[in-house]
């Protein structure tokens, strides 16, 4: 039970009554200028009894220092893998990374060896995987997890060590460190438990973190504790987190950019002020429409019929058409180039360029093209091409 | 306006709520207290887990009534309460002015009926061995006496109305997408045609895409038929969208209880004002000054004294929180809420008058 203020603060952890705090947000952005994580036509597949499935099909996007990039899809998307395509976790068999680049620090991560991967993983890339519940083993205590990392990474020993990992715990933000980092985990509530999660992902410091779902299912008081930590985490490192998350309440509130995705592209990028108040991309637009605000008493939710395609089985052109409110035929027969609509705004989708194919750079339009085109768009293309020369 | 924008222009959310309507559901101090192991050899003080600790809640033919709260507030206890789950240890639930403890078998028999279930998980819900049509006829099979064919045009029937078709009858859940799946949960709930669902987190474990597919499905239905609902969520623009009423609940005891509305614009009680306070914008440039409450909800096992939220309230008026439990006033029209900055307990406490006995106080 609570006696004190002081005895208050420092049994729960809570500084809210500290100067620097800022209860009204998170202060000021803490965006730098230097990209640090850079996905260039990220494409994996993996072979199965199905077919191909082509989980992700040319992901292109940026990370840079200090900034919280938001990916937003539906189960299915593309999201998880693309992390793990990031960390190079991916199972071969069978999946496969393709094609594609991705350039953390300057170096394509792809390239390396599996020594020299191993050597990144944790350390100059953390992440928090989806079900922090499940993430922590039973039968080590929190000394020995949060440890680990740090004893592979940093070939730390003995009180440096100790003092190693009691500091990546006082970082988030748990009370008593050295004497909870003895407990193990059925010990701590779930908020605690989750914050030992993020105290192993960043426990060697990483340039960039990336967070899937961490707080599904979290209570609210509890989750709002926790993206209040890594926002924390973020001033005072500089990391930069991908927050993959299906949830856009968290976007709203922790994400600087947002990059949408569908059937395992990205359909819409932007800044976070854009997506919301211009989303242009009718996927986004429509799962904006389908979440109830808290704010202010909600009509009617707009509900997206149908569901996801098969990834193993996509129709040509764009795969949302059977769902979408706007489609017209040309967007059954390729899939749309990516459209500018502001300043770092992009979109790909017909409607953006008036459902003309014409309008399209033939080699983009090309490139665009996973499947097959169908024979009226090939006559199209041919026809665009012949206009050109 | 967009295309969507008009798509949604043109339908309808929940009706509104008619005060007037027959009550159907109705609990009084309902309460459910757990004895866990304790002592020396079964002797000896025995703690008492007090998951449901005496709540009052009315639920009317087409309204939604939610309730809300974190882990442990007590309000799946009360789902399972209302199914007839388990059994009270206190209090009274009433279905359409019948006591329902007092009730015959045949009666229980009928309350079952009536009172029909969706739950949380899609895939835990539904028997995967068996076809859907053999779950949807299930509950049918046990409680009527119709014959096969009845049943079965019944079934067709729901599955319609739920948006499936007769075919897809045949097929095992296997087969079916996670909202397909709690379609037929809700088609089963749906089949014996009852008075109130209980609706237990129906949408958390569905894709953010498909939510609004059940959410709609279920407003539609309750237009349809006139049901009464009582929704179980911890998402709060969700309960706002779906309820009617709000009921705030926090270590079993309901905090708040009103029309979701004025409870929303305008929360009463500390808590509810935390709760929303910490609840996810809408909007980036939405910024909600965060309450933090201090420490972690403590164990419904050793309750605090007095008002239950006391030792984490930022208000907290004195020892009159501590010692008397604030029974619910009426602080607005249909807005009531149990605190002590409400109503007129701490004048008569510091008066000297006496914190009246707790509602549902077990033998020692």
């Amino acid at each position: 039970m609570v006696d004190s203020p002081e005895q208050d603060r420092v049994e729960t952890g809570d500084y809210s009554d500290r100067e620097d705090a800022d209860r009204d947000g998170f202060g000021p952005s803490t965006v730098q200028d230097d990209v640090i994580l850079e996905l260039k036509n990220l494409r994996t597949y993996f072979q199965t009894s199905y077919g191909t499935v082509k989980a992700v099909d040319g992901v292109s996007y940026h990370v840079k220092r200090g900034e919280t990039l938001g990916v937003v899809g539906e189960s299915g998307s593309g999201k998880s893998v693309t992390a793990l395509s990031i960390m190079r976790l991916i199972p071969s068999p069978p999946g496969y990374i393709v094609g594609g680049e991705v350039i953390l620090d300057g170096e394509n991560v792809l390239d390396l060896s599996d020594g020299e991967m191993a050597k990144i993983r944790g350390s100059k890339v953390g992440m928090i995987l989806q079900d922090p519940m499940t993430a922590l083993n039973p039968v080590f205590n929190i000394e020995n997890q949060v440890g680990e990392a740090i004893r592979i990474h940093q070939d730390l020993k003995g009180q440096s060590l100790v003092d190693k990992i009691v500091h990546s715990l006082r970082q988030v933000r748990i009370p008593a460190a050295e004497s909870r980092m003895k407990d193990f985990p059925h010990q701590l509530s779930g908020g605690m438990r989750q914050r030992v999660v993020g105290a192993i992902s960043i426990s060697c410091a990483p340039i960039v973190l990336i967070a899937d779902e961490p707080t599904t299912a979290l209570d609210v008081t509890i989750q709002a504790g926790y993206l209040r930590l890594l926002k924390e985490i973020q001033a005072e490192t500089g990391v930069g987190i991908i927050f993959i998350t299906h949830d856009f309440g968290i976007v709203a509130k922790m994400c600087d950019r947002v990059a949408v995705m569908y059937a395992g592209r990205i359909v819409e990028t932007g800044d976070v002020r854009q997506i919301f108040n211009e989303p242009s991309h009718p996927y986004s637009e429509a799962l904006l429409a389908s979440v109830p605000k808290l704010e202010e008493r909600t009509q009617r939710l707009y509900s997206i019929e149908g569901q996801p395609p098969p990834l193993f089985d996509l129709p040509p052109g764009c795969p949302f058409a059977p769902r979408c409110e706007y489609a017209q035929d040309v967007c059954r027969d390729a899939y749309p180039v990516r459209a500018e609509i502001g300043p770092e705004h992009t979109a790909s989708c017909w409607k953006l360029l008036d459902f003309d194919i014409s309008k399209a750079d033939p080699e983009e339009l090309a490139a665009a093209q996973s499947v097959s085109v169908t024979a009226a768009a090939e006559e199209q293309l041919e026809e665009a091409e012949a206009v050109a020369d | 306006m967009t295309t969507i924008q008009e798509q949604i222009q043109q339908k309808e959310g929940i009706q509104p709520l008619d005060v007037n309507a027959e009550v159907i559901l109705e609990t009084r101090g309902l309460a459910k207290h757990f004895e866990l192991a304790g002592g020396f050899l079964g002797f000896g003080n025995k703690p008492t887990l007090k998951a449901v600790d005496g709540i009052d809640v009315v639920v009317r033919a087409g309204e939604t009534v939610g309730l809300v709260g974190e882990s442990g507030c007590g309000k799946s206890t009360t789902a399972k309460l209302l199914l007839g789950l388990e059994k009270p240890t206190a209090g009274q639930i009433f279905f359409k002015g019948e006591d329902f403890t007092k009730m015959s078998r045949a009666a229980k028999r009928d309350y079952r009926k009536n009172v029909q279930a969706v739950f949380q998980d899609p895939w835990s819900s539904l028997n995967p061995r068996m076809r859907v049509r053999a779950i949807v006829s299930e509950p049918l099979q046990i409680v009527t006496k119709m014959t096969k064919g009845e049943i079965n045009t019944r079934v067709d029937e729901v599955l319609e109305e739920v948006g499936l078709n007769a075919y897809q009858a045949n097929l095992y859940p296997h087969e079916f997408s996670g909202g397909q799946r709690q379609r037929i949960g809700v088609a089963r709930a749906l089949a014996l045609n009852p008075e109130v669902m209980v609706l237990d987190e129906p949408v958390s474990a569905l894709d953010v895409s498909i939510r609004a597919q059940i959410l709609n499905l279920l407003v539609d239905l309750q237009k349809e038929h006139n049901l009464a609902y009582l929704m179980i969520a911890h998402n709060l623009a969700t309960v706002r969208y779906m309820c009617h009423t709000t009921a705030v609940m926090y270590l079993g005891s309901i905090k708040e209880i009103g029309d979701s509305e004025p409870l929303f614009s305008n929360p009463l009680h500390p808590y509810t004002q935390a709760l929303i306070s910490a609840a996810l914008p809408s909007h980036p440039d939405i910024e909600r000054e965060e309450i933090i409450l201090p420490g972690e909800v403590p164990s419904p096992v050793d309750p605090p004294s007095g008002c239950t939220f006391n030792p984490r309230c930022p208000v907290k008026i004195g020892d009159v929180c501590e010692q008397w439990a604030p029974g619910l006033t009426e602080e607005e029209t249909r807005h009531w809420v149990s605190c002590h900055l409400y109503g007129d307990a701490k004048e008569r406490f510091a008066a000297g008058e006496a914190a009246p006995a707790a509602a549902a106080e077990d033998d020692a």
